[in-house]
């Protein structure tokens, strides 16, 4: 079918006025987050129905069109740049919050829901959703669910699997596929919400999301520690988790990041520091004053130059601030940002750091480092200028080394980014071909014309092991 | 057209800028057009990807994107906000230019700006036949004013429950004035701009009585132009660099510490657009020493002159808030307005999202009308909402917008400058 005649079936579907297929709409769907070329899809569009979301799967299969289903766009590893010729379709209008349940704690979402609006609604019942990606304001939950989008507070309530509790979800032929429940408890058929989770708009499309709920904590205080050493700072957060103390947040900025933020935001911080560590702890107020005071003292043993504990809300904000800065101050040093998000086992934070810094002198980068200190996830951010072919190729080789260098310490490609167009490529040196053959059969049966999001996560067929 | 490779060799001036967005797409979360439609191309991610993508000649169609691109309340709330500090508002500007330099100015729009608004004096005796026969001539002289000012650059349409031009403009009660200074006083330049001169003559009047209550002395030189927004909006640097230089002129002679105006878009026009589109060296020295000496009336009370919150009386009338985008985004001033209100013995009760445009609409023309009645129907429920007994604010663009979305609402609620509040008191 021509695209003109195409269009037409989708606006049966989906109403003219939510079909594109200008130059300049389409164009402005060819790009996410992550730094890499643009490609416009052919046609897009905005349902405004679940039931015309499973119709647009089906007739796109039925034309074996490949689709790319796009939230906010705000992944950082092009799970949103279509193929050439694909149909990219929005999940923005369906944004309604079906149900929130207090008494069984879960709430059933539409994929487009943002997720702090979401958050917010669920903190309004006095109840706590706590996944809490950077990009919260903006990102969906259904790109949460297809990317497994941790957060700060990962360490202690864990990243978005974790409160996943069900999924229906089209199949390519639009049919409507349950998985999971309401209950806390549920072993019936395969675990194909498990599935789903992470699968970045390859196995299928979600219609709706079951999402697990949980108390808020009663009380939180937050802290500063400033360490002299990168190794003094996680020896600290070794000795923190060794106390069998789980703080909520526990990050780390290094210095090149403490020096940018106290350029950007002049709030005082210490930019002597080789390393600052944010911690957080919460629950029940009592046991709050008293995890505080422990690690208030471990950090001291562990050779902190001072801790400051934060008093009152402002001093707390204060705390995270610098935290909420560390992006905008180093995305401003340099055109281009590229956050990468390798990630090792907790231990390994030193090593890893080390092999950044002998990787930025190696190939004369500037690179930034902070991240996750309690689970080991890193954003080393390299500030460059994509336009600068000779820098650029030396970026790309720097990558390269960066997730060999993660993988040999017993890391991972991501903690948090997804694997995307960016990270295939590097999929079997973390897996092997075996993996990626089976995963291949895998979307094969399910998607026998390729056409959920093709080329993600296991790469393009002939390529990639 | 001409040949598109003239259009891309043009906006490689951009590239530095273009490449400073990261694609983060936060914008969305704050963008009031986003909010409504949902569509990428209407947030800053969306344009700067499309004027990305004509600089590096992935695009055929300049005219899709140069509709795209003005389709823009120009309210500055992405920038504010953005990680990556990404000048959207200088960029959209630069490239309202260039594409109009590229395509051309539209007829009506050539008319308007090149006969009327770089005409100041032919422009006043126009609005003011049209002063005296509203109803009559509501239709021309709406379309004139429509353009006066960017904010409501459209062609007004009828069911718009839109506040008439005064009567007798500013201009007409008071031509011009170069107080003395007093010994070792303080002494400003007052600019009226088209929005107070010709529709809210009462708000330069209470300016001018705030000032004097506090002994300041003021320069008011006549032949003021326009700011020159409406035109660099559409992209008309020649007149926008005309309207620069009369405005340089006429005050040129005065003895004055700093450059007052009681309008946000106007100051926010002078201190930061003047300075980065006026690119004429000739104008540039000029331009950088009368822009960095241009406040709003309310920072200059409170910032300079040391204005204080009056004591809180029992019963003191309520009010609320409403940030125009072109001083909380553009000029980060936020405290000064809400001092001026305390200090005038009103009860201020924040309103929710106090700091969201009002959709006034900056080149948003008739097609857009819906959209912005929209988003500014809902700063109307946030006012209603509030239970306070009046709306004040810092922009008569803002007034006009307020006015005409609480009386379609049927709220009865007087929508005042923070200055006559001021200048009257409790
Ligand atoms: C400034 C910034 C900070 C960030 N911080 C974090 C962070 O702290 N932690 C983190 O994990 N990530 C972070 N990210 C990455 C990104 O925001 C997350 O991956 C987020 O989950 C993406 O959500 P989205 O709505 O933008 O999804 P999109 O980017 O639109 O889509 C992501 C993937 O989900 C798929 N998808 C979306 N909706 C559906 C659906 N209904 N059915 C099937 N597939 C679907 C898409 O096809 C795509 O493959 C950050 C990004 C930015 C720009
Ligand atoms: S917030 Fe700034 S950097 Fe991010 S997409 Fe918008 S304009 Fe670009
Ligand atoms: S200036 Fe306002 S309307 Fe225009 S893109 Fe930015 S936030 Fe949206």
């Amino acid at each position: 079918m021509t695209t003109k005649a195409l269009s037409k079936e989708f606006e049966a579907i989906v109403g003219a006025e939510n079909v594109l297929t200008q130059e300049s709409d389409l164009h402005s769907y060819a790009y996410d987050a992550a730094v890499l070329p643009s490609q416009s899809p052919a046609i897009a569009v905005r349902p405004t129905t679940r039931e015309a979301l499973g119709k647009v799967v089906k007739l796109c299969n039925d034309n074996a069109l490949p689709l790319t289903i796009r939230g906010a766009g705000t992944n950082l590893s092009g799970g949103t740049i279509p193929k050439a010729g694909g149909v990219v379709a929005l999940t923005g209008a369906l944004d309604k919050i079906l149900e929130i349940n207090e008494a069984d704690l879960y709430a059933v979402v539409e994929p487009g829901v943002v997720t702090a609006k979401f958050a917010a609604e669920v903190a309004k019942l006095g109840l706590f959703y706590p996944p809490d990606p950077g990009s919260q304001a903006v990102s969906t939950l259904g790109g949460n669910v297809a990317e497994n989008a941790g957060g700060l507070r990962g360490l202690k309530y864990g990243v978005t699997k974790d409160y996943v509790m069900g999924l229906s979800f089209f199949d390519v032929n639009g049919e409507l596929i349950k998985t999971g429940s309401r209950t806390v408890k549920c072993v019936t058929g395969y675990n194909l919400a498990g599935l789903m989770v992470a699968s970045e708009g390859t196995l299928g499309v979600f219609d709706t999301i079951t999402l697990k709920l949980v108390p808020p904590p009663k009380a939180a205080k937050a802290m500063m520690a400033v360490f002299d050493s990168v190794i003094a700072a996680c020896e600290a957060v070794a000795a923190i988790i060794a106390a069998k103390i789980v703080p909520a947040t526990l990050e780390f900025l290094d210095n090149f990041t403490i020096r940018t933020v106290e350029n950007f935001r002049h709030a005082g911080l210490p930019v002597e520091a080789e390393a600052l560590l944010l911690i957080e702890v919460d629950g029940h107020p009592a046991m709050v004053e008293e995890d505080a005071a422990k690690v208030e003292a471990i950090c001291k043993e562990h050779k902190a130059k001072s801790v400051r504990v934060a008093k009152d809300a402002a001093e707390r904000n204060a705390v995270w601030q610098a935290r909420r800065d560390a992006l905008p101050a180093l995305a401003r040093v340099r055109p281009t940002t590229v956050l990468e998000d390798a990630t090792v086992p907790r231990s390994k934070i030193p090593a890893m750091m080390a092999i950044l810094e002998e990787i930025a002198k190696k190939y004369q980068l500037t690179i930034g480092t902070f991240g996750h200190a309690g689970d080991g996830n890193l954003h080393p951010t390299i500030l460059t200028d994509k336009r600068d072919t000779h820098e650029w190729e030396r970026v790309e080789k720097a990558i390269d080394e960066i997730f060999e260098r993660a993988l040999a310490l017993g890391g991972t490609l991501s903690g948090e980014h997804g694997i995307g167009m960016a990270k295939s490529k590097y999929l079997v040196q973390e897996t092997s071909r075996g993996t990626i053959a089976f995963s291949r059969k895998m979307k094969k049966a399910i998607d026998p014309k390729n056409i959920l999001n093709p080329d993600k996560i296991i790469g393009a067929e002939g390529k990639n092991g | 057209m001409a040949d598109l490779k003239r259009l891309v060799g043009m906006m490689q001036e951009l590239d530095d800028q273009l490449v400073t967005c990261m694609r983060c797409g936060m914008c969305q979360a704050v963008c009031p057009l986003f909010a409504q439609t949902g569509r990428e191309a209407d947030v800053a991610r969306g344009k700067l990807a499309l004027l990305d993508g004509l600089t590096h000649e992935m695009l055929k169609d300049p005219l899709g994107v140069n509709e795209r691109l003005n389709r823009c309340l120009l309210c500055g709330t992405c920038e504010a906000n953005c990680p990556s500090g990404v000048k959207v508002l200088d960029i959209f500007l630069k490239a309202r230019a260039i594409m109009t330099g590229y395509l051309g100015l539209p007829p009506a729009q050539k008319a308007i700006f090149r006969g009327l608004l770089a005409n100041p004096k032919l422009f006043n005796t126009l609005l003011g036949i049209g002063a005296k026969f509203q109803g009559l001539f509501t239709k021309p002289v709406d379309d004139m004013l429509g353009s006066s000012c960017a904010r409501f650059n459209s062609p007004l349409i009828g069911d718009r429950h839109f506040k008439r031009l005064a009567a007798r403009p500013f201009h007409k009660i008071v031509a011009k004035l170069d107080e003395p200074r007093q010994q070792g006083g303080r002494k400003v330049a007052f600019f009226v701009g088209c929005v107070l001169d010709k529709v809210f003559p009462e708000v330069a009047e209470a300016a001018l009585v705030a000032l004097k209550r506090n002994g300041v002395a003021v320069f008011l030189p006549e032949n003021q132009a326009c700011c020159g927004i409406p035109a660099i909006s559409g992209g008309d640097v020649k007149t926008f660099e005309k309207l620069i230089a009369q405005n340089l002129e006429v005050f040129a002679g005065g003895d004055f510490d700093h450059l007052l105006t009681a309008c946000a878009t106007c100051t926010s026009t002078i201190r930061k657009v003047w300075k980065s589109m006026a690119r004429k060296p000739e104008l540039a020295e000029a331009v950088a020493r009368l822009a960095d000496k241009t406040m709003d009336v309310s920072q200059y009370l409170v910032d300079v002159v040391g204005v204080k919150p009056a004591a809180l009386k029992a019963g003191a009338p309520s009010v609320t808030y409403h940030d125009p985008c072109h001083l909380k985004n553009s000029l980060g001033i936020t405290a000064q307005p809400r001092t001026v209100i305390a200090a005038a013995g009103y009860a201020l009760k924040e309103m929710t999202d106090a700091g969201t445009c009002c959709g006034c609409g900056g080149s948003f023309n008739l097609k857009h009308y819906e959209l912005s009645k929209t988003i500014g129907g809902r700063k109307a429920d946030n006012v209603v909402a509030s239970g306070a007994g009046l709306v004040a604010t810092s922009c008569p663009a803002c007034m006009l917008q307020l006015t005409d979305m609480l009386s379609q609402k049927g709220a009865k609620i007087p929508v005042k400058h923070v200055l006559q509040l001021y200048a009257s008191g409790a």
